[in-house]
């Protein structure tokens, strides 16, 4: 990172924060003036969107288990889990033709470069620069992004390159016999290191084979809501896996131990 | 000497004109946003060009390059180039009535677009839209609300 970019953020970013207040004025003034009734039903709503998730991660957590257990048989590695940090966008257009936006986290909170973001549907793009007060993000749509994808359903790798649209990403590297349908889910695959691996990233769109040309013309939407949401999750995985579990014996050691939760 | 300015006015004009520079216009409107920094230093720099020359020119530069994540130093060549020539024609210009001196500022955003776009182009090539050119329009017809804005700032200041 360039000291004389970082240096020259520390003026720069008050200047972003003041284009962001009336944005936040107006977020807390609507807030305040919410009903009763309006809270009463977004609670209900949540308790039972809680409700389900917990349920779920009942599950999921036993299925990590499972992975876990299988992996080891495989001789096979495990990944630890992530931590994540949740920053706010600060509602500023650096460049229209850009797909960049900027929030309030930075270095001050540990980010740096090449950090994955998140939001509840799924990928959203990088840290592309971080600052002391605010960072940088590109989105998964910017036109110079490409981010390494599996196809949920068969594990077929390949990669999610941006269109410079915010509902569209373009998969140039298919051969016209691929497996891949429309509806398809794409995640990541964890190739690269930058992205974790596993995260939702994008449903295919209807597309028209051509069988006369090599390459399929493929695109796909992403699931991440990249224009509305104003919370996102900056991820730290950590990358180093967890060296050779043994395979279980008789009387097998705990893994759940080496799981950092 | 009546005719001073002190340099904290025109520096909070210019950070204003940067806020306005990032400010989140809706839609189709983000594409139209125009140079409002390159506008604020052109105006200063013809109207005291004592007081603002190349140095704030690459130095404002350098801060915008900051402010929207270009490459360090583009738009401060693209500044500094741009003021130097207001400069050197700044007695001139004075006398212009608004709509050639419009004409001027035209051609003033435009060289400046140029040579971002060339230094865009050698970054990563052919991925600028042609929305790209649109702020020089709207900066030209910005222009004399620019110039009615700041010089009412200047004048207010002369009387004190």
């Amino acid at each position: 990172m360039d000291p004389l970019r970082v240096t020259l953020s520390i003026f720069i970013d008050p200047i972003k924060y003041l284009v962001d207040l009336p944005a936040i004025l107006v977020k807390n003034a609507t807030d305040t003036v919410i009903s009763y009734e309006a809270l009463k039903r977004e609670n209900e709503r949540l308790r039972e969107e809680q409700l389900i998730h917990q349920t779920r991660l009942l599950k999921f957590a036993a299925l990590e288990k499972e992975n876990i257990r299988l992996r080891a048989l495989l001789e096979n590695s495990f990944e630890l889990g992530e931590q994540v940090l949740v920053a706010e966008l600060l509602s500023i257009n650096t460049a229209p033709y850009e797909h960049i936006v900027v929030v309030n986290k930075g270095t001050r909170f540990g980010v740096h470069p090449q950090q994955a973001v998140l939001d509840a549907n799924g990928v959203v793009g990088q840290v592309f620069r971080a600052f002391p007060f605010s960072s940088e993000i590109m989105l998964i749509t910017d036109p110079n992004h490409a981010i390494p994808v599996q196809v949920n359903r068969n594990g077929l790798l390949t990669i999610a390159v941006g269109s410079g649209q915010l509902n569209r990403l373009v998969l140039p590297f298919l051969p016209s016999n691929a497996d891949i349908r429309p509806g398809d889910l794409l995640i990541t695959s964890g190739l690269g290191g930058t992205f974790p691996k596993g995260y939702p990233v994008a449903v295919v769109d209807k597309f028209a084979s051509q069988p006369n040309k090599a390459f399929v013309n493929i695109t796909a939407t992403p699931k991440a809501h990249l224009d509305r949401n104003r919370e996102l999750m900056i991820v730290w995985s950590n990358s180093k896996p967890i060296p050779l579990i043994s395979k279980p014996t008789a009387n097998a050691p705990e893994t759940s131990t080496l799981i950092n939760e | 000497m009546n005719k001073y300015v002190g340099f904290g006015r025109i520096a909070l004009t210019i950070v204003l004109a940067m806020g306005l520079r990032i400010a989140p216009w809706p839609g189709v409107l983000a594409d139209f946003n125009p140079d409002w920094v390159l506008l604020a230093l052109i105006y200063w720099s013809l109207a005291v060009p004592e007081r603002v020359g190349i140095f704030h020119a690459w130095t404002f530069g350098l801060l915008t390059d900051v402010l929207t994540g270009r490459l360090l130093g583009q738009y401060a060549l693209a500044y500094s180039l741009v003021i130097y020539i207001c400069l050197k024609l700044h007695k001139r210009l004075r006398q212009f009535p608004l709509i050639q001196q419009g004409l001027f500022i035209f051609f003033c955003l435009l060289l400046s677009q140029l040579l971002l776009f060339i230094i865009m182009n050698i970054q990563h090539p052919a991925q600028l839209h042609a929305t790209f050119w649109l702020p020089v329009l709207t900066g030209t017809v910005c222009w004399p609300l620019v110039y009615t804005v700041l010089r009412f700032v200047r004048l207010t200041r002369r009387t004190q």
